[in-house]
């Protein structure tokens, strides 16, 4: 069930648009938070919030991805599979969480803990490849560290943590995005690189 | 070599320059100050920007300036302004940076570029899985409203605003301008017919202005410094800098901003290492996936929209792509064009059903099945596509294909004749056996 207060949430967020409809994606957005994907309940919550016919609403959820139509793994990882990842190696990256997870892209564990799936280019190019694990992105990984965050997931899922989230509000929230650097040629004053080179979380 | 002069990622690795404090340290929201302060009239702002020569950063390279002055002065409908940050063209990682690491920059921008196209309500559209970024831009917007720099009255100007973060929920076709718009009005993001255009009947039907976030994220520097300045970066009809997003077989990708003009092969050898483990470089996407490849006897191309578009590709987004000489040209198009494929809004016919079948034929001459009749076919269904397509995605998606096939039209030949790729890994495996 969509709770009251998951309600009260859309219709406050539906006072920062002209129109309510217009706040259909932020509304789906809170609705799959509440239930881990888009049950028949949370269309007809963001219907009656914005109020609109449930099918409307369905019609519009099932054209973006990022929604879910059945429930997932309680941790979803999405590897980018586009051109820059392609190019250093998404898909041995790919290849390798199949056989640890003994699923197939687009599946999810029988024990409901992992679902794998591939996404389009994720604005991360410069860290490639990359993978996000439920929205949160985990920067140039390789099968082995790949293996030692599928360990950490397994204990954060044992241990009943929600799923962790990147950068607080302090300057923390650095990605492994390299911002201008100094030519090669000028490597006296070259800054550490932001980027973990090991593939782990930058938090 | 001396660094050159940085622009917008001047201040980005400052720690803490995602809040308002520091941003406000390191001169935040001073072009905000000195505009509304002096106060600038709004059109004077638009003078400027004109004056700077500051181009789109999303994609195409239009003048800021110039289409902001397409607004037309009095109109009975509220006039909006929307924020492209639906950063998803492959090889593109820029917008991305900045919304997470200086959320403050692009704020500003949009407030001043608001201020200058006399808009009350701003949007800015954040790709659905930047979650980091779009909770940064969230919060940014949120301290800007507390300060004061958004909302009634702002620094006691009389000018009124209200800033909206959307987020989206994945679909590469909303960064359209059109589809934008269509996916903020809460539908699904099917592009508009054109003309209208956004200027004149755009979000909720009033006039509206879309840029880029690098583009909006340029403004308050050159408002802050002044126009002749930003001016002076660049080449004569590419002024300033751009963040070239270099990516693939370098040994140093990342993000470099510099001045429009710098030659490909600096940012590929000096700022990127070079082609990777000592190979040689095969070929170069220099502006996202939806545009043509280059050769390396293109390397000394500066890169200013005029000269990329005379070496036969396009600026675009300036996502960099760099393959290296193993790499299977096929098997590398085969996957920007599963990208077109899978992204595809369906909206029309050229588009949905060409990507679909151009993306059978590159799987069937990839692994060893081609026929000859598959090359042309292939710049047929291109033809097919390219200006008869509702929107740019079916244009892009022939790119790739159409410049592969000029410039590599051998190794598709190699595939048809020996069943097996030219370079690259699959160059050993056994030819396929022809169905």
């Amino acid at each position: 069930m969509v709770s009251d207060e998951a309600k009260q949430r859309m219709r406050a967020v539906a006072a920062h648009y002209p129109t309510l409809r217009s706040a259909i994606l932020p509304a789906l957005h809170i609705a799959q938070s509440e239930e881990g994907y888009l049950t028949q309940d949370a269309l007809e919550s963001v219907a009656e919030a914005l109020r609109l016919n449930p099918d409307e609403v369905k019609s519009v959820a099932t054209f973006y991805t990022m929604f879910f139509k059945e429930q997932p793994g309680k941790r979803v990882i999405k590897v980018c599979t586009s051109i820059s990842c392609y190019l250093r190696g998404c898909d041995q990256l790919m290849t390798h969480l199949e056989e640890r997870l003994g699923i197939k892209r687009g599946e999810t564990t029988p024990d409901g803990r992992f679902t794998l799936l591939t996404t389009e280019c994720l604005a991360s190019c410069g860290t490639a490849p990359v993978l996000q694990v439920n929205d949160e992105f985990v920067e140039n990984v390789t099968p082995e560290s790949a293996d030692t965050l599928l360990k950490e997931l397994n204990q954060e899922i044992d241990s009943g943590l929600p799923p962790r989230r990147q950068g607080q509000p302090n300057g923390a929230a650095a990605t492994g995005n390299v911002g201008a650097r100094p030519a090669k040629s000028d490597k006296a004053g070259k800054p550490a690189k932001s980027a973990p080179a090991s593939g782990k979380r930058s938090e | 070599m001396a660094q050159p002069e940085l622009i917008i990622t001047k201040h980005l690795n400052v720690p803490g320059m995602d809040t308002l404090a520091v941003y406000q340290q390191h001169g935040g929201y001073q072009a905000l100050e000195k505009t509304l302060k002096a106060p600038f009239q709004p059109d004077e702002v638009v003078e400027m920007v004109k004056k700077s020569g500051l181009r789109g950063r999303g994609g195409a390279g239009f003048p800021t300036g110039t289409k902001w002055g397409f607004l037309p002065k009095e109109s009975p409908k509220p006039r909006y302004l929307c924020c492209n940050a639906d950063e998803s063209e492959p090889g593109t990682f820029k917008d991305r940076m900045l919304m997470e690491k200086n959320p403050h920059l692009l704020v500003e921008g949009v407030i001043l570029s608001a201020y200058a196209t006399k808009v009350h309500h701003a949007f800015i559209y954040v790709r659905g899985e930047l979650a980091l970024a779009g909770r940064q831009v969230t919060r940014a917007v949120q301290e800007a409203y507390d300060a004061g720099y958004i909302g009634n009255n702002i620094l006691g100007s009389g000018y009124d605003l209200e800033v909206t973060v959307h987020r989206g929920a994945g679909a590469y076709i909303c960064g359209e301008e059109s589809a934008l718009m269509e996916s903020l009005e809460g539908r699904r993001g099917y592009p508009r017919l054109k003309p209208p255009f956004p200027a004149v009947v755009g979000l909720y039907g009033g006039p509206t202005v879309i840029n880029n976030a690098e583009t909006l994220a340029t403004v308050p520097a050159i408002i802050k410094n002044g126009p002749e300045w930003y001016a002076s970066f660049g080449t004569e009809k590419s002024k300033g800098t751009r963040i070239y997003c270099l990516s693939g077989h370098v040994n140093e990708p990342g993000n470099y901003e510099l001045p429009l003009g710098t030659p490909l092969r600096t940012l590929i050898e000096d700022y990127g290492g070079g082609v990777w483990k000592g190979k040689k470089l095969k070929a170069v996407v220099p502006g996202g996936s939806s545009t043509p490849f280059l050769t390396p006897d293109k390397l000394d191309t500066p890169m200013d929209f005029e000269s990329i578009a005379a070496a036969g590709s396009m600026l675009g987004s300036a996502g960099v792509i760099v393959l290296d000489e193993d790499t299977c040209i096929i098997g590398a198009v085969l996957r920007m064009s599963e990208f077109y494929r899978d992204e595809s809004c369906g909206k029309c016919t050229p588009c949905r059903e060409g990507t679909y079948w151009m993306v059978e034929l590159l799987e069937r001459l990839e692994h060893g099945h081609g026929s000859e009749k598959d090359v042309p076919l292939l710049l047929d269904i291109c033809d097919n596509i390219s200006g008869k397509s509702f929107c740019p995605l079916g244009d892009a998606a022939t790119s790739c294909i159409v410049s592969s096939i000029k410039l590599f039209r051998d190794e598709y030949l190699y595939h048809i004749r020996e069943g097996r790729c030219m370079v690259g890994p699959g160059a050993l495996a056994p030819a396929a056996a022809h169905a």
